[in-house]
């Protein structure tokens, strides 16, 4: 396997040789903010495009065609706009607050992004609980929609945040309860160290029966983490017009739209780190020129393609299931999910203590 | 200078005097090379990226609905994105009568709307009132209350006529002047012009 | 019938019973209330369905005539006409306590007429504005747009509400009222909206997530279709009905052309005849697509709109193929239909019945067989069968609650009674049976479709008609099933080419009344749910 890390030290080296350590690492900083930003805006871009695609084939219909070869030019376009859009501040509402809000937003999810890893030494923070850190900042964002809910001063986005704060908090429960269930098989938080256990397998197929639940519970809480369908009541457009982003409009409601899109492939991340072997090639054990083939495909396109696919199932749902309403949503968190996955936390460290895993 | 869009040939489209003479008058002071092409780009990605606001009141509004479906298909030019809130949508698409009772709303959702924004007047009652023109409470046409771009006939129109219509748009877009020049503030004041009580009221 | 006159007569001696299109009673407005509880309560008459509420003016006096049904008697029709002389201040007995649906509909005439409804319980206007000066149905109304210019503003005091209370003496008092309190949080719903199905606005008074109490604000849409018909001929007025109820545009055209032929006494050829069913049975298979797809649409399921819009798509070609436009086709006209039928009519309608069947089964399979869409309808706005007659409201809203109201099985027009078809009932009382009823109306279309396709007679596709078309003095009404219900048509005339009243009696306009009573108590979601559920068209209501 190639290991990006090569790459960085040499880079390291580099600058170290000319420049006093206090500046080196300042201009890494700003190196990897600025790659942060570019890979955020790039992904985000695709995933809109990839999302109006697949959505268009589910519909029989081509999606965009029109703008650019099969349309890739579209999302430029409309960005372009989006970035030129009036920014409408409105009258008797807690200005600070409510521009604060998508900044908020923004902010958790690239600092979220920050923490995945991209590839074989391709990682910008190496924390010992990084996958805990992800969890704590993702939380960070259902503050944003809460504040963009009240700050704007409007019946619909006040319902639309109130049912978000409701959601979020409610299945972060089992989102979490579903890492933890994996943290408790790899006996680490460490991002670095949970990829380069699953060099043997993937965790999904090493944990069996427990990772496989974990796995399905992980997807059904990532979806309405990420508020999208069957889990969309805080947008829902047919109730709430466009729920708690219905008053932002030009860059700030950009912001959301980037965020939403970029919020899915985050949670695909996690979900292909602690599931799928993150950028770990797919191995199986004794087959070892198979494993040697599966190397020479570079780790960053393991990482994306996973990511990818997971992204793929939740649009699926999307695009497939009729909207809950509130008060089937919470039932089904509290009175199934939940028992559920602290059920199967259980079995697992039962699996793990009488060494029932491959 | 010809106005070009990708999906249509000038030559197709019938009133290619009107857009020439915008070109020549719009063009009449000249710009700057750089601000041109920048103009151009921003111009690329408005008229490519025309997000409509759901606003149908009557039988137009079924024929939009086709047109978002899977035969006519609105996702390939990029128009599909229709978003309910005015802030987040680009063109108002009035489509069906407009009453007394509703025309406050209407006036009131295009403020909402934000700048750059343009109105379609959809079918034979956004156009004059249609078949309903005489009546005691319906507005003749919805120009009365706002600056319209663009007008589609039909009763309803065909999903084909939306596309022209929209196509148009497209082109009237790509003539506009994001920087300096003669651009949309025009039409605001000459439509303030045109009815000096509102001045005080929009602002 | 005169089993009924004779019931009649001896209840109240003072009544006036005259034969013409229906039985007609006329009563003298003070006799009014007690004889109109007497027709609901009295054995043997059971008048429980109020099908229509017409506002008159017939210049020397201001009047309503009710059109009332029984179904317990096999759906025998009456009209029962009251009138006041009074034109300041005329005031008519309200029946809204005894009839639930005389509500709304006697708002419209409030509105329409400036009459006053006495024990109404909210007497505000309903479709126009409550600023709105003079009443534009009266014959004396002036037109002058300066009178009512074209407002900027939205309407002040819309909270504000009167009732006129009759005390123990007799005397009326005008009591001032509130919709909804000072401390209630109101959410505006509409009239731009995406899922009000057009440009309907509900203010819901919700307590968290819970609808408390639902009011409708109508008339955004309101064009005024029965003044402008007023002063047009009745060829002329034949492509209103088409912009009405969009999505029943065959059968409420012929209904009007019905009722028109009825008044003239014209035999329409059979030819004729079987294409009109055909075609209202196309359209109302088409109509049903549409609500299917605008359901799931609703309820979030997106993917499911486009495929009811495909074959919705096909329906549209046939349509486009012979009528020349895929909506507002102006077919029918009076006498027959305007057009022959396309070389691929045949063709094309064998193929949509040959494919709706699996077609149906992927629309389970894509929205109605999944969990979720079915606890999303299952169990939301019930509506028992004593409240859909007392609202009536008909069609497969009605019939989803186990109410057998099809015109076309009660009172058989142009060829029905020859056909053979069920009425699809349903006993859920609830969305779920209401979106069922829908589902299976399509099948039964098809079968309908299916024995007419082989067998559309050779001859004339339309009558010799005069080129002006005079009825003779007189009224009619006339009923047919539309897509959403009872459709029913009014015409009064005095011998002119014009029609001196015309009446559309939309079911819709029933429909809405009763989003208070099935929304209250569910949640904001559900809200949506009913609406999309009782699939009412707002241009309908308006006209």
């Amino acid at each position: 396997m190639f290991n990006f890390g090569i790459w960085t030290s040499e880079l390291n080296n580099f600058l170290m040789g000319f420049l006093p350590e206090w500046a080196t690492v300042l201009v890494e900083c700003v190196i990897i903010a600025l790659l942060v930003l570019l890979t955020y805006t790039v992904l985000a871009l695709f995933y809109i495009l990839y999302e109006r695609k697949l959505c268009a084939w589910f519909q029989c219909r081509l999606g965009p065609m029109r703008v650019g070869k099969w349309g890739l030019l579209q999302v430029f376009a409309d960005m372009f706009k989006i970035l030129i859009k009036e920014l409408i501040s409105l009258k008797d509402t807690d200005r600070f607050l409510f521009k604060l809000a998508p900044y908020l937003i923004i902010t958790s999810s690239v600092v979220m992004l920050a923490c995945l890893p991209w590839g074989n030494g391709l990682q910008i923070i190496n924390y010992n609980i990084g996958i805990f850190f992800i969890l704590a900042v993702s939380s960070v964002g259902v503050l944003g929609i809460l504040l963009a809910g009240w700050a704007s001063n409007n019946k619909y986005t006040l319902i639309g945040a109130m049912r978000s704060g409701a959601q979020m908090i409610s299945y972060e429960i089992s989102l979490g309860l579903a890492i933890i269930t994996i943290i408790v098989f790899a006996g680490t938080m460490n991002i670095n160290e949970l990829v380069w256990a699953q060099d043997k397998a993937w965790f999904i197929f090493r944990g069996h029966i427990p990772a496989i639940i974990a796995f399905l519970i992980y997807v059904v809480a990532a979806t309405a983490e990420t508020n999208r369908g069957p889990f969309d009541l805080p947008e829902a457009e047919h109730e709430l017009t466009a729920g708690y982003h219905t008053e932002y409009s030009g860059i700030h409601f950009g912001f959301f739209y980037l965020a939403e899109y970029l919020n899915l492939f985050i949670v695909s991340g996690v979900a292909s780190l602690m599931f799928l072997g993150g950028w770990m090639p797919l191995h199986i054990p004794g087959w070892d020129s198979f494993n040697n083939v599966m190397n020479y495909i570079p780790s960053v396109v393991w990482f994306l393609g996973k990511s990818f696919f997971v992204s793929y199932v939740i649009i699926w749902f999307k695009w497939t299931f009729p909207r809950v309403r509130i008060d089937q949503m919470l039932s089904f968190e509290w009175k199934y999910l939940m028992p559920l996955s602290l059920a199967n936390l259980v079995l697992m460290a039962v699996f793990v203590a009488l060494g029932w895993h491959f | 200078m010809e106005v070009k869009i990708k999906s249509m040939k000038h030559e197709d489209f019938k009133d290619n005097e009107y857009i020439d003479s915008l070109v020549e008058e719009l063009n009449a002071t000249g710009a700057n090379v750089m601000v041109g092409k920048l103009d151009q780009l921003i111009n690329w990605g408005i008229s490519n990226s025309l997000w409509p606001l759901c606003f149908g009141t009557s039988c137009c509004a079924i024929e939009f609905m086709s047109l978002g479906a899977a035969r006519y298909d609105m996702a390939r030019f990029g128009f599909e994105v229709a978003r309910n809130s005015p802030r987040q949508a680009d063109y108002i698409m009035v489509q069906g009568t407009i009453v007394h009772r509703m025309a406050p709303v209407v006036r009131r959702l295009y403020e909402q709307l934000a700048e750059p924004k343009y109105v379609i007047a959809c079918g034979g009652c956004a156009v004059s009132g249609g078949p309903f023109k005489n009546s005691y409470c319906v507005v003749p046409g919805v120009d009365q209350i706002l600056p319209v771009d663009v007008y589609i006939p039909g009763c309803p129109p065909r999903p084909e006529a939306f596309f022209y219509g929209l196509m148009q748009l497209q082109r009237k877009i790509k003539v506009q002047k994001f920087f300096g020049g003669v651009n949309r503030k025009e039409k605001i004041s000459e439509f303030f012009e045109k009815h000096p009580e509102e001045e005080g009221r929009i602002g | 019938m005169s089993e009924i006159k004779e019931i009649i007569s001896r209840i109240l001696p003072s009544a006036v019973i005259t034969e013409g299109d229906t039985l007609m009673v006329t009563v003298e407005e003070k006799d009014w209330y007690g004889f109109a509880k007497a027709l609901k309560e009295t054995k043997g008459l059971e008048f429980d369905v109020l099908s229509a509420v017409v506002g008159m003016d017939w210049k020397d006096s201001l009047g309503v005539i009710y059109y009332l049904t029984s179904t317990s008697r096999g759906w025998d029709v009456i009209s029962v006409k009251v009138s006041v002389p009074d034109r300041e201040n005329p005031m008519i007995h309200s029946v809204s306590d005894l009839w639930k649906v005389a509500n709304f509909q006697e708002r419209e005439v409030y509105d329409f007429y400036g009459i006053k409804f006495i024990n109404h319980p909210d007497m505000r206007r309903f479709f126009l504005r409550n600023d709105w000066k003079g009443y534009p149905l009266r014959k004396d109304y002036d037109a002058d747009p300066k009178l009512n210019p074209i407002p900027t503003e939205d309407e002040a005091n819309e909270d504000a509400t009167v009732r006129y209370v009759e005390d123990a003496e007799g005397n009326v008092k005008e009591v001032p009222g509130k919709v909804f309190e000072d401390d209630e949080y109101v959410v505006n719903i509409g009239p731009q909206h995406p899922s009000t199905h057009g440009v309907m606005r509900f203010r819901a008074s919700v307590d968290g997530e819970i609808v408390k109490k639902v009011d409708v604000v109508s008339g955004y849409i309101h064009r005024g279709i029965e003044k402008l018909s007023e002063g047009l001929t009745y060829p002329q007025i034949l492509h209103f009905t088409d912009r009405m109820d969009y999505m029943s545009a065959h059968q409420n055209r012929h209904c009007l052309c019905m009722c028109i032929e009825k008044a003239m006494g014209l035999e329409v050829p059979r030819r004729a005849q079987v294409i009109r069913v055909m075609m209202d049975e196309l359209m109302r298979i088409s109509s049903h697509l549409l609500s299917f797809g605008c359901t799931a649409m609703d309820l979030g399921a997106t993917t499911a709109f486009f495929y009811g819009f495909r074959e919705r798509e096909m329906i549209l070609d046939i349509f486009e193929k012979t009528c020349g436009a895929r909506m507002s086709m102006n077919y029918n006209v009076i006498g027959g239909v305007i057009a022959d039928l396309h070389a691929d009519f045949v063709k094309d309608v064998k193929e949509l019945i040959s494919i709706m069947p699996s077609r149906l089964k992927e629309y389970h399979k894509v929205f109605s067989g999944n969990l979720i869409a079915k606890n999303r309808l299952k169990k939301v706005g019930h509506l028992s069968k004593e409240d859909a007659i007392n609202y009536a409201i008909t069609g497969p809203s009605g019939r989803g609650s186990a109410w057998s109201c099809d015109c076309r099985k009660k009172h058989p027009y142009a060829i029905y009674s020859e056909l053979d078809f069920e009425e699809v009932l349903e006993t859920g009382c609830d969305s779920y049976s209401r979106y069922m009823v829908r589902m299976k109306e399509i099948e039964q279309s098809c079968r309908i479709l299916e024995q007419l396709v082989d067998r559309i007679p050779e001859g004339d596709i339309r009558a010799q008609v005069p080129k002006v078309i005079k009825l003779p003095a007189g009224s009619w009404y006339q009923q047919v099933e539309a897509s959403r219900g009872t459709f029913g048509v009014y015409i009064e005339s005095t011998g002119d080419k014009n029609p001196y009243r015309v009446h559309f009696q939309s079911p819709c306009f029933n429909l809405v009344g009763v989003m208070d009573l099935t929304c209250s108590g569910y949640m904001i979601a559900d809200l949506i749910t009913i609406g999309a559920a009782l699939d009412f068209v707002i241009p309908d209501i308006d006209r």
